[in-house]
């Protein structure tokens, strides 16, 4: 799980949050047991269809006031120290 | 000297500045010298903007002067919790990963603020991306209750709900995805509106997790709660979730009373509470069935599994929503050798014990093999308890219940068992996953000597009939109030 | 002796074995802004220019559908024949630099468009298409450091979100195609159909149509799939097939020395023709997908999709039948090839113009086929009276076919007319007189050679066009010179 979420954990966190963890799903078997069969997933709780915006052009942002906040940045663009592999 | 005008409300304020009675600059003058004089105890305030808040209280007496309406909110003061973004302004979630961070853009609520007249003071304390029940969780230390340093205010939304309970703002907005502003205003004896899902534009509150939170107003009474509101209401085109339905008026009817009104308690809610909340709640239905109002007890059964589905669906929408925290575009950064370790040691480094702790319960509910068992169950769940509320509310208009267990509780009391921490939100959860508008109204002191809350709930879009209601609550509660810490 | 090998299908790479191939390609969307924000959807732009809260991922920021989007996507799937139905939104989430949420939107479960499929015009096979999705574009990163741009040994990189958020429709072919072959004809009318429809404008080379190609192989007369790779990074039909054909061989060395083909991604490497591994399934992402909270459903009514389908132009399979139209009869071959051509590279228009006009049918497709689709990217410079004319004076004798054909060359690049070039390049067809008088001058100078011609050796005519063409620079029309020759003989 850390390592899908890009989290490190100590050892010591780690039998924490294990604990922890098995304590919330522990509680969530009350859940577990229902009967559900017939209910359909709730995603969301509104029942609204085809929220649209019109195809028009609004303006950007000023690339200074962006790049000012970049952890590093070069020639525009947003630095990042080398990718080891090519997207998934 | 003219009279201070800390501790009136929203309303009188924007009253007396409107006709010029007094400068918005003075009001905003005055609530900026107590917040400096008292807040460094009390820690609700991340940051004060002084300069742009008199920037905006003297743009208001221009308006006056002028002769042109500066709005509903004339030089009222009001405090944002910090997960609201304000160009030009840090914007921090109180986390580490975006310390410092200064947005580009302004969050649609801030934005009809400032076009009602509103004098935004500063950026309020907060759990973590609004993770927690007590702002506790907070990496800028924690918030306390102004009726008691030793307690919490109550979360996520902890350090709005005190600076309002203290007097430094009348109004202040705050976000709820699971109880976070109803539970912190019970806790500090106030007023606190969780609208109806979509009532709300979230463009621009940083998301914890999508499909359940909503901004929504405190205040000190239910009338300037409802006049914040109206404020902030209304469709947004840059949220798709935003209501298409226009905004009902939500003062007119508000001293309309409770007569015919069917008021249901609920009975799963009631079970377990501390005894003077329990009482309370009874209490608060006896003036309300004296004014008129039919109060039965009602079942909803499903609302028991709120807090299993609840503690699914909110971090599995969190791990995702976090998952752009990687020191790529702002916030920090901390290098490694390559692109992965910078990833895990930003985010390691970045967020807090609670927000780990969301996100790797969240990615695990997501997780290939985990999904049907866990999230996915949850939102079957979900269904369950929506159409466990409408049964309820096919016989009632609005329901009853205590907004949290117990008064506020003292600090590190729930900080090492996250379960007890997460049931203080057991009564909030399920309208959160329903969709529905709820809001807490104070009744009285409980344990402690500390405020509780009443927790009135309605259908969606049900507000005028729920803050009806909580006037009448309001009306009817024992005028007792406790000393705030400075008094 | 060895005996002779059975006759194998033509498209049949190595004997024996069969291609299994399924495609899926991403389109751009010709929309004006981008898929959740009103950011520009146009290239060549300074770094970060074109970007928002929203494209930019920014905390508190939410998306909300550009309308436009969902009408091209929907062209596209009626296009394809698909079921046009309700779809949601999806997160795919993993971690990479260019893209701004570290998760991608995109739909999953239920996509807009699904089950339909596309008739390839030479051979008429029909490919199942298994959906056609919206989804968002990611950024682009820049690599430095390394060889020759490329991630591996960079040491670090520049992301530019400018692209990140553009929409993009994602086409899955089933996996009907059994040769590289097949492949390319899929991928060009995939094209031509995205192109007719309006939705893209389909140009590899910019990137604007990706290909991923699924390739695996098995013996044939088997049922059986066996272990599929997925190829990325195909940008052009070149490198489609090349990439596919290497891939293929490569399964079938590996399962005949004994080996297992392993599930995986790799990356075709255009340089080299090789196909490298990326990551094996072992290794795969769990992209904990769930419904997008922060968007709505979409549900296309019935009245909106007729009206969509009301402003989707003429498809491929309808244009090429409009030119077939212009000939007395169209069998498999060579017009039909150009037919094909012509539709796929969207000059079919042109053809049929230039007909109207007045040009001759078969001449207008083989100069719009050959010498207008090997300068396309100029087809702008052509109006169809030009060509219409140089058709004319080419099918009127007055340029010869060379002369026709570099004239044409020279239009494309100036946008001049053909009459302009043609004097230009000194191609004017020789008065009548003068070309008899250099007929009758090159008779005088090869009197043997004319002996034999007026017995009757028709073979020598050549001859005399030659030494014609010779003293008039090449001006002079070879057929004119054959009917002046022939009145000479008589
Ligand atoms: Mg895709
Ligand atoms: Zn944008």
């Amino acid at each position: 799980m850390a390592n899908l979420a890009k989290l490190a954990l100590s050892e010591e966190e780690e039998l924490m949050y294990t604990g922890q963890l098995a304590a919330i799903l522990d509680h969530a078997r009350d859940i577990m047991a229902l009967d559900t069969a017939d209910l359909s997933p709730t995603a969301h709780p509104l029942e609204l269809r085809n929220v649209f915006r019109r195809d028009v052009e609004t303006p950007s942002l000023d690339r200074d006031e962006v790049m000012s906040q970049a952890p590093a940045a070069e020639e525009g663009r947003f630095m990042v120290p080398r990718i080891l592999g090519e997207a998934p | 000297m003219t009279p201070s005008t800390v501790g009136l409300g929203a309303a009188e304020i924007a009253k007396l500045v409107r006709s010029k009675q007094i400068s918005a600059q003075e009001v905003a003058e005055e609530h900026l010298a107590l917040v400096r004089l008292q807040d460094p105890v009390l820690n609700s305030f991340l940051q004060i903007t002084d300069d742009a808040a008199i920037a905006s209280a003297k743009a208001v007496d221009a308006k006056v002067a002028k002769g042109e309406d500066p709005g509903e909110l004339a030089g009222v003061p009001v405090a944002l919790k910090d997960n609201l973004v304000t160009r030009g302004f840090a914007t921090t979630c109180a986390s580490q990963i975006l310390k410092g961070w200064r947005p580009p853009y302004t969050a649609t609520v801030v934005e009809k603020i400032t076009r009602a007249g509103g004098v935004v003071l500063g950026k309020t304390n907060l759990d973590e991306f609004a993770m927690g029940s007590s702002t506790e969780n907070s990496s800028f230390g924690p918030t306390r209750n102004p009726y008691d340093l030793n307690r919490v205010p109550g979360g996520s939304s902890g350090g709005s709900a005190a600076a309002v309970a203290a007097r430094f703002a009348p109004l202040a907005l705050g976000s709820d995805t699971g109880g976070s502003i109803r539970q912190p205003a019970a806790l500090c004896g106030i007023v606190g509106v969780k609208p109806t899902y979509g009532m709300v534009s979230r463009y621009g509150l940083i998301a914890f997790a999508s499909s359940l939170d909503q901004i929504g107003p405190f205040a000190r009474s239910v009338k300037d709660a409802a006049l914040m509101l109206q404020v902030i209401a209304g469709h947004d085109p840059r949220d798709s979730t935003s209501l298409e339905s226009g905004v009902p008026d939500l003062l007119s009817d508000i001293d309309g009373g409770v007569e015919g009104l069917r008021i249901g308690i609920i009975e799963e809610l009631i079970d377990g509470v501390a005894p003077m909340v329990g009482s309370a709640i009874a209490e608060a239905a006896n003036s309300l069935s004296a004014q008129g109002a039919k109060v039965e007890y009602v079942s909803v059964p499903a609302v028991r599994y709120g807090l299993s589905a609840y503690y699914l669906i909110a971090p599995a929408e969190a791990s995702s929503n976090l998952a752009r925290y990687d020191g790529v575009r702002y916030g920090l950064r901390v290098a490694g050798q390559d692109m992965n370790e910078t990833y895990i040691s930003s985010r390691t480094k970045g967020f807090g014990p609670e927000v780990k702790r969301r996100i790797m319960l969240g990615t695990f509910a997501l997780s290939s093999g985990y999904y049907d068992a866990y999230y996915g169950k949850a939102q079957k769940v979900r269904t369950m308890i929506i159409n466990s509320f409408q049964k309820a509310y096919e016989r009632f208009d609005v329901l009853l219940s205590p907004t949290a267990p117990t008064t506020a509780f003292e600090l590190g009391a729930k900080a090492a068992d996250p379960l007890s921490m997460y049931l203080s939100d057991v009564c909030t959860i399920p309208t959160n996953l329903a969709g529905h508008p709820a809001m807490s109204v104070p009744y009285g002191l409980g344990e402690n000597e500390m405020p509780i809350g009443v927790q009135i709930l309605a259908p969606a879009l049900g507000e005028v009939n729920m803050l009806r209601v909580a006037r009448a609550v309001e009306k009817g509660s024992p005028l007792i109030r406790r000393k705030l810490f400075w008094e | 002796m060895a005996k002779p090998m059975p006759s194998e299908a033509a498209n049949e790479f190595i004997p024996g074995w069969e291609m299994v191939i399924g495609l899926e390609v991403h389109c751009e969307l010709k929309t004006r802004t981008k898929l959740f924000c009103g950011c520009t959807n146009s290239f060549g732009h300074e770094p970060n220019t074109n970007i928002c809260p929203v494209c930019l991922g920014l905390p508190g920021s939410l998306p909300v559908i550009n309308e436009s989007a969902v009408e091209l996507a929907v062209r596209i799937g009626l296009s394809l024949n698909c079921k046009v139905d309700e779809s949601i939104f999806h997160r795919k989430n993993y971690f990479y630099p260019d893209m701004p949420k570290d998760y991608q939107v995109s739909q999953y479960e239920r996509a807009i468009n699904e089950n339909g499929y596309l008739e390839l015009p030479l051979s008429k096979k029909m490919v199942r298409i298994e959906r056609a999705h919206i989804e968002e574009d990611t950024g682009k990163s820049t690599h430095v450091g390394g060889g020759g741009g490329r991630i591996h040994g960079a040491d670090h990189s520049l992301v530019d979100y400018n692209r990140a958020g553009i929409p993009l429709v994602e086409i899955v072919s089933a996996p009907d195609l059994r040769s590289a072959d097949e492949a390319r004809e899929y991928v060009s009318e995939l094209r031509a159909i995205l192109v007719a429809s309006g939705a893209s404008d389909g140009k590899m080379e910019e990137g604007s149509l990706r290909v991923d190609a699924n390739v695996s192989v098995r013996r044939l007369g088997s049922e059986e799939f066996g272990t599929r790779c997925e190829i990325k990074n195909l940008n052009s039909l070149r490198s489609l097939v090349r990439a596919i054909e290497y891939e293929a061989q490569r399964q079938v060395e590996l399962i005949n020395s004994g080996e297992r083909v392993i599930q995986q991604t790799r990356h075709w490497n255009e340089d080299q023709g090789v196909t490298t591994a990326m990551r094996s399934k072992e290794e795969a992402y769990d992209y904990r997908y769930f419904p997008e909270p922060d968007l709505v459903p979409l549900s296309p009514s019935d009245e909106w999709i007729a009206e969509i389908q009301g402003r989707i132009g003429l498809l491929p399979a309808a244009r090429r039948e409009r030119m077939a139209s212009l000939f007395a009869s169209v069998s498999a071959g060579s017009t039909l090839d150009q037919i094909v051509t012509a539709v796929g590279l969207g000059l079919d228009d042109l053809v049929v113009a230039a007909v109207e006009c007045g040009a001759d049918p078969k001449l207008a497709l083989a100069r719009a086929t050959n010498e207008v689709a090997s300068d396309i990217g100029n087809l702008s410079n052509l109006t169809v009276a030009n060509f219409s004319d140089l058709l004319m004076m080419e099918f009127e004798s007055k340029l010869s076919a060379t002369q026709a054909k570099t004239v044409l060359s020279k239009m494309l690049e100036s946008g001049s007319g053909p009459q302009e070039v043609a004097k230009s390049l000194g191609f004017e067809a020789l008065d009548a007189s003068i070309l008899e008088g250099l007929v009758d001058q090159v008779i005088s100078g090869s009197p043997k050679e004319w002996e034999r011609f007026s017995m009757g050796e028709d073979q020598l005519s050549g001859f005399f066009i030659g030494q014609v063409m010779k003293l008039s620079k090449g001006r002079a029309d070879g057929k004119a010179v054959t009917s002046i020759l022939r009145s000479k003989r008589a």
